[in-house]
């Protein structure tokens, strides 16, 4: 096909190669279908083929979804209420879920706690009364509440079969409120800032980093130094210096975005430098110029040909934005900056852990940082996978 | 040469009026003013003052002039007589109140960066030299451990580990008996005894992200022509490795000196309120807290001073040490 | 093939018998070399000529041992004849062995597609060259220095006192290059290995560059192996040609059998899609029909034959044609090499 036809052929070359006057070669055909076969994939097939080779960030990103879902359905999963106060029960730690009792199965259950006064401390001590057992019953009643905003109901997936009986598989704080539950609705604060924080931020630096990239000359170098001036503020003392200033009284919800705001503000730079330097690298590409010959408006190039051609390196470099935000909602809320009791996010869980004195009487206080590292490690392994996958020319 | 170091200082002072700026916005960003503040402060010794008083105050202070009026004043106060205004809070000169503490954060990062580079970047050369070996994936393994792990939590749970298994109080910089002392031998071995937790903490995450930097810079230029040339040469692999790509994939890291100081300051500042040491950060936090802005908005402001200078700094050894960017 | 075990002949310096190398990749095993036999003597020069993708580089690099590292070593010899006279089995050398790093740079010098990014950018070029000098021989900083600034003059450098301590960026590509030849030169090599050191400069360059090769050549009596993709160059420089197609020689002879009898349809298909100057005004250009192969899915039997016009189904597509070689030396892996004979003398 790449053949150019001989109209205007000259006598000798024809006679000497007489025997070549194919247009094709005689077994070209048998190549062609099996080079068909193999390039037909898209690019997103590809994508995802090179994906699932990644082991780790495959788990990752399982592990993600469940975690969404877990905060999603936070109120059906957990056994009671964020703010359930229980003066009785603080910090009783963690109960284990046994299955067999006296070497019998007795389906999933924990032992109840006994509760003693230190002689010398006169403080509140728990043991584990291995003589009683409290049954675990899934679907119980427990408290009223909306599932997904919806439906009232009273079912959760689990509770002590006995009313008066209470299962902390996390412990429980300071106040007797259930680690458990507070962990799974501080996973819906916290993921979700992480998520709208990265989209403001992927919104401001898309825009602006398209067009630096695009336009380049005297715009990219004044985007470039409005980057460097928002850069060489160091964040973390901007950020608290930002969400402090923000009036303790305002509605807890209203500071919630404005604290993701706030991280967004400063994020932005780091997804405009990755959309402009693909921008140069694509802006000299043949198949954007032979575009631009054909008189393709510029919107039209910015929206069908190029965009598209990095949606996999923004995915990728989205993912690896995901867990700064969590980590810098995180922080200012431990710090006491960011979100405020009586929202419940895993900053401020923190909160409760900040000194020695009360992890050392409560180590299991510190499971909401066990969660942060879990899940920013995840975003981490899952960016990284698909940064390797959306690359064509990885190994 | 000498012109790039002119044009780069004088384009720091553009960026320097930026964040002097943004700094003096954050001062003035919380409802109310240093009058309010200073009204309700005597109210609460049981102080009374007129609504007269007050605003013949507010005049006084320049407080109804335009924003840009008091930036003037605020900065110019600064450059001229080194004075950041009052804080509240401890009703001291914030001069007064700073250095001490900023020059302890200092001394803390600059020893955890100059900890981090000897860790981390031959440690990333060899990762990159071997890759996808034994000690490569460990490497890695460990490189991902230090991103996940905020600076904060690391802190608590080396608190935790210290107290639960070896019985030690890991916080602050200095034992009890030395904490208030003058500066002595016995101070200054007890301060290098405490001083590795922070130094651990501040470090760990750092290590683990400069060595996955390096190792991807190192990557991408032994993949370079140059590199074959060099062996081609018949050179040892070790001189080839270390006399051209790590010498060229430093180089982004030289560019980043300025900003890893900074970005360690941050750290600092949430490592240290956890670890109760005596620097910049919890005082800073303080400040936010109680908003005694002038004291908050002076920590900002040196340590975006810091950062800038920092910049231009790594900018000008760049420029030393890539013959391509002394051209340009 | 069969002489491995014999000892080379004395003029031979260079031997590769069978040799192959692979990738291992994700999409499979690419069989980047497969069963390469050339041999270049004293002081000759050797055109290696396919299409890119063909495995001349890695060939090349096989030769320095400096094979990517993930590339296998799949079999074959090397063989070179030091300066000494003793002779070296290249291929069962480690890549970092004393000996390798012995002929490197000394006994073989090697020039690279890239004269933008081939030289270390920031080093000067004097120190490029003086170093390479300094490792291979026992000699002052001054000498050095003296002998680089001697090397820059050969090698017709403009200016060898200033450039020698300038930086790569300072110089024109075709003065990279330059460089690049100085630099090879550096311990008068007995080889010259020049992986398509023209294919990106300019015509004009190209042209002066190849004729700074030849007349070099002719002064020092180096061998040289030289790399190309494009027919016109090796006509100009080389005495002897080998063809390449998908990791395999094709066709090998001196440059008038190939130019005027060639003995592969490729090596015919190729030389039909070069312009000729002083050709008919009405001569076609014609390309080879189809693409080269991707390098996972080598086609069996004579690896040519989906693009080849002369294939004959039920054996090019079967069985992989062996060497025909030809009283004058030439050699053809063609199942009907033996044909052309009589057509080219028609
Ligand atoms: N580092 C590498 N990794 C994987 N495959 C490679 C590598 N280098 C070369 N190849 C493969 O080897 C084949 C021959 O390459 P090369 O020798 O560079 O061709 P040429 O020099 O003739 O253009 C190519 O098809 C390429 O796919
Ligand atoms: S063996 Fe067959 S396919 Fe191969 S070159 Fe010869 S004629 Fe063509
Ligand atoms: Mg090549």
């Amino acid at each position: 096909m790449t053949q150019i036809s001989n109209t205007m052929s000259d006598p000798i070359y024809d006679a000497v190669m007489a025997s070549e006057e194919r247009e094709m070669p005689p077994l070209a055909g048998e190549q062609t279908t099996k080079e068909g076969r193999s390039y037909t994939a898209k690019p997103w097939t590809l994508i995802w083929w090179r994906f699932r080779k990644h082991k780790l960030a495959m788990a990752s990103l399982f592990f993600l979804i469940f975690c969404f879902f877990s905060a999603l359905f936070a109120d059906f999963i957990s056994p009671y209420r964020p703010a359930d106060i229980d003066k009785l029960n603080t910090f009783v730690p963690p109960a284990n879920i046994h299955l067999f009792h006296d070497g019998k199965f007795q389906g999933p259950f924990i032992y109840a706690l006994k509760r003693s006064r230190d002689p010398e401390t006169a403080r509140v001590i728990y043991e584990r009364d291995t003589t009683k057992i409290v049954p675990i019953s899934f679907f119980v009643e427990g408290p009223e509440y909306d599932l997904l905003g919806l439906v009232p109901t009273k079912i959760h997936l689990f509770g002590a079969a006995d009313k008066r009986q209470k299962v902390n598989l996390l412990g429980t704080d300071s106040l007797g409120r259930d680690l458990f539950t507070r962990l799974l609705y501080g996973a819906r604060v916290t993921l979700s800032a992480g998520l709208i924080g990265v989209a403001f931020s992927f919104v401001i630096g898309l825009f602006i980093g398209a067009i630096a990239g695009y336009y380049g000359g005297l715009v990219d170098a004044l985007i470039q130094r409005l980057m460097e001036f928002i850069r060489s503020v160091p964040t973390i003392p901007l950020w608290m210096g930002l969400a402090a200033a923000l009036p303790i009284a305002w509605d807890p919800l209203f500071v919630y975005v404005l604290i993701t705001f706030i991280l967004a503000l400063i994020g932005w730079t780091h997804l405009a430098r990755v959309v402009r330097g693909r921008f140069f690298a694509l802006r000299n590409e043949d198949y954007i110029l032979a575009a631009r010959l054909a008189g393709a408006s510029e919107y039209r190039i910015i929206t069908r040909h190029m965009l598209p051609a990095m949606t996999s390196y923004i995915i990728a470099a989205v993912t690896l934005a995901i867990p700064e935000m969590i980590l810098g909602e995180t922080a200012l809320s431990f710090l006491g900056l960011g979100l405020r009791p009586p929202v419940v996010s895993w900053g401020v869980l923190l909160q409760d852990a900040q000194n020695l004195r009360s992890i050392s009487l409560a180590p299991w206080l510190l499971s909401p940082g066990i969660a942060i590292i879990f899940v920013v490690l995840a975003f981490n392994f899952l960016g990284d996978g698909l940064r390797d996958a959306a690359d064509p020319y990885g190994r | 040469m000498l012109s790039l170091i002119v044009n780069r200082i004088l384009w720091a002072i553009p960026t320097l009026i930026f964040v002097s700026f943004i700094s003096f916005v954050i001062i003035q960003l919380p409802p109310g003013d240093y009058v309010t503040a200073y009204v309700a402060q005597l109210r609460h010794s049981g102080e009374y003052i007129t609504e007269l008083q007050e605003a013949a105050m507010r005049q006084e202070f320049g407080l109804n002039d335009p924003l840009l009026v008091q930036y003037w004043r605020w900065i110019s106060a600064i450059v001229m007589h080194g004075d950041f205004g009052r804080s509240l809070e401890w009703n001291m000169d914030v001069k007064d109140m700073i250095w001490d503490r900023l020059g302890l954060t200092l001394a803390i990062s600059t020893l955890s960066m100059i900890f981090t580079w000897i860790i981390a970047i031959p440690i990333g050369v060899y990762s990159a030299t071997r890759q996808y070996s034994f000690f490569d994936y460990i490497f890695t393994v460990f490189g991902f451990i230090g991103k996940g792990i905020p600076e904060f939590m690391l802190a608590l749970i080396l608190m935790w580990l210290g107290y639960a298994y070896f019985n030690m109080d890991v916080g602050g910089l200095f034992s009890r008996q030395y904490e208030t002392a003058p500066w002595s031998w016995g101070k200054f071995v007890d301060l290098l005894e405490h001083l590795w937790v922070p130094i651990v903490v501040l470090a760990f995450g750092s290590t683990a992200g400069l060595i996955r930097v390096m190792r991807a810079n190192m990557l991408d230029e032994l993949g370079k022509p140059y590199v074959e040339t060099a062996y081609a040469q018949g050179f040892t692999e070790r001189t080839v490795v270390w006399r051209y790509p790590v010498r060229i994939a430093l180089n982004p890291f030289i560019s980043t000196v300025g900003w890893a100081l900074p970005a360690l300051f941050s750290g600092d500042i949430i490592a240290a309120v956890v670890l109760n040491l005596p620097t910049t950060g919890p005082l800073l936090l303080k400040a936010l807290q109680m908003q005694d802005m002038y004291l908050a908005g002076s920590f900002i402001l040196i340590l975006s001073v810091f950062t800038v200078i920092g910049t231009v700094l790594s900018d000008i050894l760049l420029a030393v040490s890539d013959p391509r960017i002394r051209m340009a | 093939m069969t002489q491995t075990n014999n000892p080379l002949p004395p003029e031979r310096l260079l031997q590769l018998d069978d040799v192959n190398v692979h990738f291992p990749m994700r999409e499979g095993l690419v069989k980047a070399v497969n069963g390469v036999s050339y041999h270049i003597n004293r002081g000759e020069v050797l055109g290696i000529v396919g299409e890119s993708g063909s495995g001349k580089s890695v060939t090349a690099r096989s030769i320095m041992r400096l094979q990517p590292k993930q590339a296998l070593d799949a079999g074959g010899s090397i063989r070179f004849r030091r300066k000494s006279g003793e002779e070296v089995l290249i291929s069962s050398e480690d890549r970092q062995s004393r000996t390798m790093r012995d002929l490197r740079g000394n006994e073989i010098g090697m020039i690279f597609q890239e004269p933008m990014t081939a030289l270390s950018p920031v080093h000067t070029i004097g120190t490029q060259i003086m170093r390479t000098v300094m490792l291979h021989r026992n000699v002052s900083k001054a000498d050095a220095r003296a002998r680089a600034i001697e090397l820059l003059t050969k090698v017709q450098m403009p200016r060898p006192n200033d450039i020698v301590d300038r930086y790569p960026h300072h110089l024109s590509g075709g003065m990279r290059q330059r460089a690049m030849i100085a630099l090879a030169l550096a311990c008068d090599p007995t080889l010259l290995i020049a992986d398509e050191p023209t294919t990106a400069l300019d015509v004009t360059t190209e042209a002066q560059i190849l004729h700074l090769l030849k007349s070099l050549q002719q002064e020092l009596g180096m061998a040289i192996v030289f790399i190309t993709h494009n027919f016109g160059v090796v006509a100009d420089i080389a005495d002897r040609v080998a063809v390449m197609y998908l990791g395999r020689v094709v066709e090998t002879g001196t440059v008038d059998e190939i130019f005027y009898e060639p003995k592969h349809p490729y090596t015919q298909a190729l030389l039909r899609s070069i312009p000729k100057l002083g050709g008919q005004k009405a001569r076609r250009l014609k390309t080879i029909s189809g693409t080269v192969p991707d390098p996972f899915n080598v086609p069996p039997g004579c690896s040519f034959h989906p693009r080849c016009m002369r294939a004959v189904g039920g054996i090019c597509n079967v069985t992989t044609p062996p060497e025909v070689r030809f009283p004058n030396g030439q050699i053809s892996r063609c199942h009907f090499a033996e044909e052309f004979r009589s057509e080219a003398a028609e």
